[in-house]
């Protein structure tokens, strides 16, 4: 009896204890955003074919980030990562949503974009529009893009690389800088996943 | 002089120097300590509008320097009326934005809030050795009297 006793009371001390620490582990590699408030509209056509807004993945977590098709190294880096962290959170993955909105309107279009993205995961969702719907989406999300057209008339697009975090419940948590890892995305994508 | 003056005037020129050396000692082997880990830079209020002003004066550092296991966090707010963009992210106007760093090296990152729209933030190595500890410490101790 006393031994139970004993054993309830520490049981309850540990659980009061967890409570009130932060854990460690809780802590995301990414930067965060306080307080959270919700992440700004984004209306655009979606590379499936479907009219793209964030309501539609309500109850996911949404990694959200800007590029082009053409792009010849930070966009496929950066694909090939979510893809990775997506791979490595085996089930969970379902309730995680990659969004790669391009930068490239004249070039991109919904079936160049469902090209280029599924070949590093074809639940990407790609977002498209006119240059106007998508310099709309740029200023909402605070995201700059640079046209460099080359002495043959071909160009590159220098463009903000950073990955938004967006909860189930739509708010924007957290922005991954450029040049994290799988697992760095994976240890911030189970904490999301949780809440 | 007496030997025993000789004596004492000897012991007192060799104070100044085992004091300069318990220095050393401490700044190079005491652990070192900040009073957070997090940076902290504020965004004022009014910063668009002076900018749109044509003032060119800055209100952050263009040059940021962290060091890993000290001061490793950059912790912006945003207390001006409309968002601003930090690098990798846009701040509205109240918010606050915590990054964390884990690697050594130069980030650039754009930043509205600066004249030229250019900041970087320089992460080092946490300081072991004694010698780094001192030039750490040093370092400090000039930039806190300048600010």
């Amino acid at each position: 009896m006393r031994r139970s006793i004993l054993a309830a009371l520490l049981s309850a001390t540990a659980m009061l204890a967890n409570a009130a620490m932060p854990a460690a582990t809780d802590a995301l590699k990414a930067g965060v955003l306080t307080p959270v408030m919700a992440a700004p509209a984004l209306k655009l056509q979606g590379s499936d074919g479907k009219p793209l807004d964030l309501e539609r993945f309500r109850g996911k977590v949404v990694l959200l980030a800007f590029g082009f098709s053409n792009c010849g190294e930070v966009c496929p880096i950066t694909l090939a990562t979510l893809a990775g962290a997506r791979k490595k959170l085996a089930a969970d993955a379902v309730n995680v949503q990659v969004v790669y909105v391009t930068v490239d309107p004249e070039r991109d279009d919904a079936a160049q974009m469902r090209k280029f993205l599924g070949s590093f995961d074809p639940t990407f969702i790609g977002g498209v529009g006119t240059r106007g719907e998508i310099e709309a989406a740029e200023k909402n999300f605070g995201i700059s893009s640079t046209k460099t057209v080359n002495a043959d008339g071909s160009y590159n697009i220098g463009h903000s690389s950073s990955i938004y975090m967006i909860d189930r419940a739509g708010g924007l948590r957290a922005v991954m800088p450029y040049g994290h890892t799988v697992d760095e995305f994976v240890h911030d994508l189970k904490i999301l996943l949780r809440q | 002089m007496s030997p025993g003056k000789r004596t004492i005037v000897r012991v007192w020129a060799v104070v100044p120097l085992v004091a300069v050396l318990a220095a050393l000692g401490w700044a190079g082997f005491a652990p070192l300590d900040v009073p957070s880990r997090d940076e902290l830079f504020e965004i004022p209020k009014g910063t668009y509008a002076r900018r749109m002003a044509g003032d060119k004066v800055e209100i952050l550092p263009s040059r940021i320097r962290l060091t890993l296991g000290l001061n490793d966090v950059l912790l912006l707010r945003n207390l001006d009326d409309v968002p601003q963009v930090f690098g990798p992210t846009i701040m509205m106007p109240g918010q606050s934005f915590r990054l964390p760093f884990e690697k050594a090296a130069e980030y650039q990152f754009a930043c509205t809030a600066h004249a030229s729209g250019q900041m970087t933030i320089v992460v080092e190595e946490e300081p072991v050795m004694p010698w780094s500890r001192i030039h750490w410490r040093l370092r400090e101790w000039r930039e806190n009297r300048t600010r």
